[in-house]
């Protein structure tokens, strides 16, 4: 979690979210388990294969698809590649730097990542052009342009709203365009533990506060399909148990709501 | 995770590719003060893995922006020689090695007393010389033996394990052939007293039941797992008491 002189939350601040949580509510309003107003916008982008602009309260992301011809990895011939990248932009945070990526964003890439691989959205074997010399690569590139917490759900529902759209372009090598093939709409729930409670989709000052974080990321079938424990702290095994069925039934509510 | 195979994983006794049956672990050998140079280290030898942690401080930390007055910085560095896969591994980070020092570095965070050591920075260095499957966990599990042998003070150690889906089934500390594919992989570190959990992360496909089986599986796990590691830090002052006054 970046702290700067504006990341250091005061303590009148931290008091009071502490006291609300106490009440069962947050300093927004919001109960323990709601997730922020979120909006996508798919096709923000029309030169991208797909794309999709999501806002979730403040924090403001965009995944652009391309996806392009290209060799298979040598031990999966007969699939296409999924790549997923993520820039955290200097405008989006006073101590965001350009350059290479860091490892905020090199696991926020690869937890979104995860969670749509594992997950089998992308049938990846019909993206082969010629078993184990030519595939269909689909880039993810996810840029975050306005930061207020929660970028892995932010960037997983850009991700996944990005991908519902992508056509893969194989008229440039004598086909037809085909929409990317997927199976499954795969949600991310991340979770902040304050206190003794665990927090749904925090935002900044509820991160800076955090004593740890979690994801998890289910399918349609209400089975887990990715992981990740993250931050310094600590949960007990009734705390995760907690968290994935939290993640279940948020997962479930998301999935109807925005891709019903 | 998930690569189709026509390997059989499982036999008709239940019994796994390598012999084990669900619940046995691969044999683990730690050792601690391996090296000289370093405040503290430890080889573990866990199935075929071969990995050395080496701790550095606490030290200032540098460069001075990275101090941090309430607190120690720990910083974790996992490494993966380019011998120690079958393929060369292109040697330097990589996204999964930065990942992975990440989260590490994160667990050991959170059983060290870094409040006793404002602006101190507390370096663990992490090579895997020979991988084997479990790597990160493996690792976790020599850098706490290394951090309590530079006598660092910590909450408690950190203990990882890994348990996983194969054929369908839940099994304990995945095989190289097992993690390949496997359906699941779900590795866990947890400060062993508590059972708080302070690394986790998991990829595959598990439903809630079977998530379930597999944490029970590995908390009984970590109590082994730790005798290992404590046996590990008695022995050391067992037998270096003979070389008082050298």
């Amino acid at each position: 979690m970046p702290r700067d002189e504006l990341g250091i939350l005061s303590e009148i601040k931290r008091s009071y979210i502490m006291r609300r949580l106490k009440e069962g509510k947050r300093s927004d309003d919001r109960n323990l388990d709601q997730f922020r107003e979120a909006t996508i916008t798919p096709n923000y982008i029309v030169r991208a294969a797909g794309s999709s602009m999501v806002t979730l309260g403040k924090t403001k992301v965009i995944a652009g698809v391309k996806i392009e011809a290209g060799e298979p990895f040598p031990d999966t011939p007969n699939q296409g590649v999924l790549t997923t990248n993520v820039e955290l932009l200097p405008m989006a945070f006073p101590t965001f730097e350009s350059g290479p990526p860091n490892e905020m964003s090199i696991e926020l890439a690869r937890v979104v990542d995860r969670g749509i691989r594992e997950s089998k959205m992308i049938d990846l074997q019909k993206l082969v052009i010629e078993p184990a010399a030519k595939v269909w690569i689909v880039f993810i590139d996810i840029n975050v342009l306005d930061f207020d917490g929660n970028l892995i759900d932010a960037c997983t529902l850009a991700s996944v709203s990005a991908l519902k759209t992508a056509i893969v372009p194989a008229s440039s090598i004598g086909g037809k365009d085909f929409t990317v093939p997927t199976t499954c709409t795969p949600i991310s729930v991340t979770m902040a533990k304050i206190g003794d409670s665990l927090v749904v989709d925090p935002d900044l000052e509820e991160e800076q506060i955090s004593q740890g974080r979690i994801t998890v990321t289910t399918s349609e079938d209400g089975h887990i399909k990715a992981m990740q424990k993250g931050d310094v702290g600590f949960f007990t095994m009734d705390e995760i148990k907690k968290a994935i069925i939290t993640s279940s039934n948020v997962g479930k509510s998301l999935r109807e709501k925005y891709f019903g | 995770m998930g690569t189709v195979s026509d390997i059989k994983l499982i036999d008709e006794k239940g019994l796994r590719i390598d012999g084990r049956s669900p619940e046995e672990l691969r044999p683990i050998k730690i050792e601690t003060d391996v090296l000289n140079r370093a405040d503290g280290s430890a080889l573990i030898e866990w199935g075929g893995n071969k990995i050395i942690a080496a701790v550095y401080g606490p030290r200032e930390a540098y460069p001075k922006h990275n101090q941090d007055i309430n607190k120690a910085v720990v910083k974790a560095r996992y490494n993966m020689e380019a011998y120690s896969v079958d393929e060369r591994k292109r040697p330097g980070p990589d996204r999964r090695s930065m990942e992975i020092s990440k989260v590490i570095s994160e667990a050991l965070e959170s059983a060290i007393m870094v409040e006793q050591f404002p602006r101190a920075q507390i370096d663990i260095f992490i090579e895997v010389m020979q991988a084997d499957a479990g790597t990160r966990i493996a690792g976790l599990t020599a850098a706490a033996v290394a951090v309590a042998s530079a006598g660092i003070p910590m909450r408690d150690l950190v203990t990882g394990c890994t348990a996983g889906k194969v054929d369908g089934h839940i099994v304990l500390d995945l095989c190289k052939e097992e993690d390949n594919f496997g359906q699941a992989d779900l590795p866990i570190a947890v400060l062993p007293k508590s059972g708080k959990v302070v690394l986790m992360q998991m990829d595959g496909d598990m439903s809630v039941e079977e998530f379930d089986q597999a944490t029970g599986m590995v908390m009984n796990a970590i109590k082994r797992i730790n005798q290992i590691q404590r046996d590990a830090l008695k022995n050391k002052f067992e037998t270096s008491t003979g070389e008082v006054g050298e």
